[in-house]
């Protein structure tokens, strides 16, 4: 059993196990307290070592989670944006009139908000004020960048991005297909997007240069910079793939570092807030946390009845909490 | 894997009645859970906080396969559905009366994460029974409805004669002999009919006979009957369609499979965009088991279905549905295939 992983180092003793009793489908730490969104209803807040307090914040269908460190903001399928903090107090902080669904949510560090609902991508500054913009297509992932007051928004052939507070029209950025995530790079260099196709496309945003990074067996579902923001982990093989950006030209040309391999596929992977470790979780259930220096790892969760399908870091990286399909989740500390 | 959510296609061009169908199906009292996805809301008269309004976004695979197309909105419902899980038995997809059903077909089938928690169960169209006739000639997208279909439903049945419905029943058969025709008035059939009919599924597929002898001659009938009773009606009057047709190909000698895969993937990749729908049952020199599959333009799903019964004639048999089939090239083609 390649994937029990028996001589490998374990934390799995150090377990604290959470009872979600469904799916879980994102979690997003607040300082020390672990948020696990549920996918339906609910979220439930766990402090280490502390008792669970569940909480409904959304009628039905959870379908997207962000965070920006101090709110956890939900999107659902009853229209509704909702942000919630630590101590468990929700507001509504936006939504679509017509109560379509909220597909992507995301956070700014500036307390802005950002929400699409099909073809519209929504933002809200934390004074209040709200825009809009219309897509082409239905919008597949939000991103705030990591500087300015800027959205990228993936959808069909694409994605946009977007100044809210200027006057100039977005910038398109094309490439045909369906771009179902995005994400900046830490440094604001590169933009990356999950393709319905098991691959991910970037742009080089200086000058618009294209990058193609295929070769999964999957459609790619996570991905996480590493802490030093000079490599991107993602999901969508039977290892853990890590695509490195340091360079001027970022993974052009440049195989990526395969580690950590499996029988089953890598479904979501986090990167460490502060070392360059990424936590994989696996279809199988395996939670890995791994070196990427040298590939070393570490026993994080053994393998369940069901995929892992959320991981979150603490912001100092001493806890990491994972979720999985069957509601079988827990935090571990790690040191 | 049976705790895949059923999936039922329904499509129909324009006043066909697809809503009728679909209120029938929501307001019955079978016990029940539906979810459906419409592509206009406020139709449905059902109180129903599972009713999803869709975009119908079709887009191409950057797989190389022009025919390869998905519904991207479908992929993003199905993810957001399947979070209320334990909530819904099965799922409904409604169609606009203008929509080619393939592309929602195949995204059962190329999309992974739909593909592991749901299963494509049938495609159902309903036809209006006094002016399908009109739209065959006028409409392609009717003509595909009525090709791809599994179930049809012949509707507005009363508001025809008897030799008109016998006419545009035959006009069906001669673009799809294999569907299941239900001559209905209002759409009213048992859903059972509708339903649950596993027509994508490997193992049900056993025989691939058309089905001229076993479709219902009434509308709204409870009771089953060998439906026989067609032969008095004078005969079926044969219809060709000029650009679409069906043909079945048949051999009772062993085929030889390092021939047959390679020529029926060739074939699927060079003329998938013409074959709409294809099916097969297949007998392998040396091979103790039946070879089965089903297959939506380029993409071919099969498997070994079970052992060949004693007495079973171990004879394959493959039949296309599809437009301007090149099918001289393919019997040709199939009849390489022997070992």
């Amino acid at each position: 059993m390649p994937n029990a992983r028996a001589d490998t180092a374990s934390l799995v003793k150090r377990t604290q196990p959470v009872r979600a009793g469904g799916a879980v489908v994102a979690i997003q730490f607040l300082q020390d307290t672990a948020v696990f969104v549920l996918g339906e209803e609910g979220l439930i807040l766990v402090e280490h070592g502390g008792a669970e307090r569940r909480i409904a914040v959304h009628a039905g269908a959870i379908l997207a989670a962000a965070s920006d460190g101090v709110r956890i903001v939900t999107g659902g399928d009853d229209g509704k944006v909702v942000a919630t903090d630590a101590t468990g107090a929700s507001t509504t902080v936006g939504g679509d009139a017509k109560h379509r669904w909220i597909d992507r949510v995301a956070a700014g560090l500036d307390g802005a908000v950002a929400w699409s609902a099909g073809k519209q991508a929504f933002v809200r500054t934390r004074k209040g004020e709200e825009r809009v913009i219309d897509l082409p297509s239905t919008v597949g992932g939000l991103a705030f960048a990591p500087k300015g007051f800027r959205l990228a928004v993936a959808h069909y052939n694409g994605a946009t991005l977007w100044f809210p507070n200027a006057q100039a029209a977005p910038e398109k950025l094309e490439w045909r297909g369906s771009h179902l995530d995005v994400t900046f790079s830490p440094d604001g260099r590169f933009l990356v997007t999950a393709m319905q196709e098991p691959n991910l496309h970037s742009w080089r945003l200086a000058d618009g240069k294209h990058m193609r990074m295929s070769g999964y067996s999957a459609k790619v579902l996570s991905m996480s910079w590493t802490a030093d923001g000079k490599a991107l982990a993602t999901s969508g093989a039977d290892q853990l793939i890590v695509w490195p950006f340091q360079g001027k030209d970022g993974p052009m040309g440049k195989p990526p570092e395969m580690l950590a391999p499996c029988e089953s596929n890598v479904a979501v992977v986090a990167g460490h807030p502060r070392q360059a470790v990424v936590a994989a979780g696996y279809d199988d259930g395996l939670v890995l946390l791994v070196r990427i220096e040298d590939g070393a790892e570490i026993l994080a969760k053994k393998p369940g009845n069901a995929p892992v399908s959320a991981l979150a870091w603490n912001a100092k990286g001493t806890l990491l909490a994972w979720g999985a399909e069957d509601g079988e989740a827990g935090i571990v500390r790690v040191t | 894997m049976t705790d895949k959510i059923p999936v039922t296609v329904l499509t129909g061009y324009l006043g066909a009645g697809k809503t009728t169908l679909l209120n029938r199906i929501l307001s019955e009292p079978h016990g029940r859970k539906f979810a459906v996805i419409v592509n206009e809301f406020g139709e449905i008269g059902i109180d129903n906080d599972l009713v999803v309004g869709a975009d119908e976004e079709v887009f191409e695979m950057n797989n190389g396969c022009i025919c390869c197309t998905v519904r991207g909105d479908l992929i993003r419902i199905i993810d957001g559905l399947m979070r209320r899980k334990g909530k819904f038995d099965a799922i409904i997809v409604e169609t606009t009366g203008l929509a080619d059903p393939a592309p929602v077909a195949q995204t059962f089938f190329v999309d992974d994460n739909v593909g592991r928690r749901t299963k494509l169960d049938a495609v159902v169209t309903v036809a209006d029974a006094k002016w399908l006739n009109e739209r065959l000639k006028d409409a392609p997208e009717a003509k595909n409805q009525i090709a791809f279909a599994d179930v049809i439903l012949l509707n507005k049945a009363d508001l025809v004669g008897k030799a008109e419905l016998a006419e545009v029943e035959a006009r069906i058969r001669g673009l799809n002999p294999y569907a299941r025709i239900h001559r209905t008035e209002r759409c009213a059939i048992p859903l059972p009919e509708v339903l649950g009919r596993n027509a994508f599924d490997l193992d049900r597929i056993l025989d691939l006979e058309p089905a001229f002898l076993e479709s219902d001659d009434h509308g709204h009938d409870h009771h089953h009957h060998d439906g026989h009773d067609h032969h008095h009606h004078g005969g079926l009057k044969h219809y060709h369609d000029e650009d679409m047709q069906s043909f079945s190909l048949k051999t009772d000698k062993p085929l030889d499979p390092d021939k047959f895969f390679p020529w029926i993937q060739d074939l699927v990749a060079k003329d998938g965009p013409s074959i709409l729908r294809s099916k097969g049952i297949l007998a392998f020199k040396d091979d103790p088991d039946r070879f089965v599959f089903q297959g939506v333009h380029m993409i071919l799903d099969g498997d070994h279905q079970r052992a060949w019964k004693d007495g079973e004639t171990r004879e394959s048999r493959l039949v296309f549905i599809g437009r301007n089939m090149p099918e001289d090239k393919i019997r040709t083609g199939f009849e390489g295939c022997v070992a």
